[in-house]
């Protein structure tokens, strides 16, 4: 049952793509380490390059952790909706299958946070 | 012509219920009956004779006002006496305080809308018998506004972040979770909203969010919210009374309905549950001086409780809520998910937090033996280091939300505490995601209303959440503190940490005049 109603029950998504004025929502999450409580939450362009996120982004947003200086981008493993990824550095997020509201997890062998905690 | 007034003899009891309740009632002529009750057919419920409600109560309004009358002013003989006698200055600590703007921006709220849905259900019911149960229901929510917001209103006068709720739970992104809560309730239908709010909330949780925070109260000094606590108790035991009656009457009513109760069950225990996150936290860390924990609390007035309620509705076919084995195993976790979420969001809250003590560290340590030392004191232990050396966590990038229950993504998987768990649904060429099987499914239950949710990250990202006149595109704007200014915190002041903060400082040297003769 998709709704229950009195009369025609239609609206729209609160977020669709074009509430987001030429930009899409990119949802990251890093693995083993939780002291960053949840995914982060990215607004940015379709034709941003994926190397300008790990080099641009992800420091501002996970540089406060110590094992983030260690990590050796070329050994990363990635998810894209919970499946093995291999992203094309060079190319953007559009042609790296990433859409609005895409998901992706990196994992960074050998570093699991404090103490080996995955804090 | 002189009129005879009384026979001399007063009504009994069940008399006067049935002369002022039920006899009230009347049977529509020059309308049709759907045109005046049209809210009461479409959820698939099936009444056929709404005579066979009960009210274990039968309170008539003459008596209902008698009763609230003497609570009130009780109530407020109390609330002058804790305001004149700067009774503020008794909390055990001024950290306490901060459970207090939780409650008054997170629940109190929430009241006034409880009687808005009370009042609608009652007015949506062709029967007599729980439109009035109903109506007294929606004056006490009303009521237990007003007192809470009459006896926090005294430490508005003292301390920072309690000067605007009702503004702040429209906003705040965090405050999103209780509203959207409360909000799907009320957007529903009159059954559903009595299954969601009058059972599963006032009847099955309720323990769990006043409990709580009126022990709490007790324990940490808080004469002003322990009075109304006690003084909404009386009224809790009615809200019970009418939630487990309404259960009863609709189950017997048809057995078509069970279906659907069952689906708003486990719908509206696990919406419920993922509210009363914030309680957890609230126990387990923003008490200085602790009740019981959040886990013990859950074993108590759930596990046994709930268990025993559900055994009891098993004759009617109803199983007990979906997802219980998650949330067993998530009570050793979810109070200290949250307060690391508010601890590293909390530039953008409207109350503050803190580093743990050493003391209250050891005190969950015990409490939390299978999980706390291996998970999350590692990390409290780190972050109050870093606090120490002046690099203070402040997280200041937004994080993913649940769809449905508009948390932040921060719960993990059933049976690995260290893999933060997503879910996600393609719905009409658009991907949802969700922080569990619970709230995906009521997504798939629902979609056409859940795909509105107004998720406060991907608001301020639409640009949605700044003040009026805002220009995002000026040299030099800073998003954080324009969405501060749209929420009503005052930045410095009512956010960051507790540790320098201007509550800290007022307090002790407030106390400081009250206990010395500096």
């Amino acid at each position: 049952m998709a709704v229950a109603a009195i009369k025609e029950y239609r609206f729209e998504s609160a977020d669709r793509l074009e509430n987001f004025h030429g930009n899409q929502l990119l949802f990251v999450g890093w693995e083993d380490h939780l002291m960053f409580c949840a995914p982060f939450a990215f607004l940015l362009p379709p034709d941003f390059p994926f190397q300008a996120l790990i080099e641009d982004v992800l420091p501002g947003a996970y540089g406060y952790h110590p094992d983030f200086a260690e990590i050796d981008w070329a050994k990363v493993e990635w998810l894209r909706s919970g499946q093995p990824f291999q992203p094309q550095l060079d190319k953007s997020l559009a042609d790296n299958g990433l859409g609005h509201k895409a998901v992706i997890r990196f994992r960074t062998p050998g570093l699991t946070g404090i103490g080996g905690t995955c804090s | 012509m002189d009129m005879k007034t009384s026979s001399g003899k007063k009504l009994g009891l069940k008399e006067k219920y049935r002369h002022m309740t039920r006899g009230l009632d009347w049977e529509t002529t020059y309308q049709k009956r759907e045109d005046v009750f049209p809210y009461v057919a479409y959820e698939g419920i099936k009444i056929h004779d709404w005579d066979k409600w009960e009210d274990p109560f039968r309170l008539t309004m003459d008596s209902y006002w008698k009763y609230q009358a003497e609570k009130e002013r009780k109530l407020y003989a109390i609330i002058d006496a804790y305001a004149q006698n700067n009774g503020h200055l008794n909390v055990t600590d001024a950290r306490y305080l901060n459970a207090i703007k939780l409650f008054l921006t997170g629940i109190s709220p929430l009241e006034y809308m409880a009687h808005r849905g009370f009042t609608h259900a009652g007015r949506a019911f062709p029967g007599s018998g729980p439109r009035v149960a109903c109506l007294m229901q929606a004056l006490d929510e009303l009521r237990h506004a007003q007192t809470q917001i009459h006896s926090l209103s005294n430490y508005n006068k003292y301390y920072n972040g309690f000067h605007d709720p009702a503004h702040m739970l429209q906003r705040v992104w965090y405050l999103s979770v209780p509203r959207s809560f409360f909000d799907d309730a009320v957007t529903a239908g009159p059954f559903e909203f009595m299954v969601a709010i009058g059972f599963s909330f006032e009847y099955v949780l309720t323990n769990l969010l006043f409990v709580p925070f009126v022990s709490g109260a007790a324990y940490n000094g808080d004469m002003g919210t322990m009075t109304f606590g006690f003084s909404a108790q009386s009224d809790e035991a009615r809200h019970m009374t009418l939630g487990l009656e309404i259960i009863k009457f609709i189950l017997e009513q048809d057995p078509d309905n069970v279906p659907i109760v069952q689906r708003w069950i486990d719908k509206w225990t696990w919406r419920g549950y993922r509210v009363l996150t914030l309680v957890g936290m609230m126990m387990d860390y923003m008490l200085p001086k602790r009740i019981m924990s959040w886990k013990e609390a859950w074993e108590v007035y759930f596990e046994q409780n709930g268990g025993a309620l559900f055994k009891d509705l098993s004759r009617y076919g109803i199983r007990p809520p979906k997802w219980l084995d998650q949330i067993s195993f998530d009570k050793d976790h979810i109070s200290h998910q949250a307060w690391a979420t508010f601890y590293q969001y909390g530039a953008i809250a409207d109350f503050h937090t803190w580093s743990p003590t050493e003391d209250e560290l050891d005190w969950l340590s015990s409490k939390y033996p299978d999980s706390f030392d291996k998970y999350y004191r590692p990390r409290l232990d780190y972050w109050r280091e870093q606090a120490e050396q002046g690099n203070r966590f402040y997280n200041k990038t937004l994080p993913q939300l649940c769809q449905t229950c508009q948390i932040p993504m921060v719960f993990t998987e059933p049976g690995d505490p260290t893999k933060i768990c997503y879910r996600e649904v393609d719905y009409q060429g658009e991907k949802f995601h969700f922080c569990s099987d619970g709230c995906k499914e009521i997504f798939e239950n629902e979609p056409e209303k859940f795909k509105q949710s107004w998720l406060p990250a991907n608001q301020i990202y639409q640009g949605n959440c700044f003040p009026d006149g805002t220009d995002p595109t000026v040299e030099g704007f800073d998003p954080v503190s324009k969405v501060l200014e749209y929420y009503n915190i005052q930045a410095g002041r009512d956010n960051l940490d507790f540790d320098g903060s201007e509550d800290q400082k007022n307090f002790a040297k407030w106390r400081g005049m009250a206990t010395s003769n500096e």
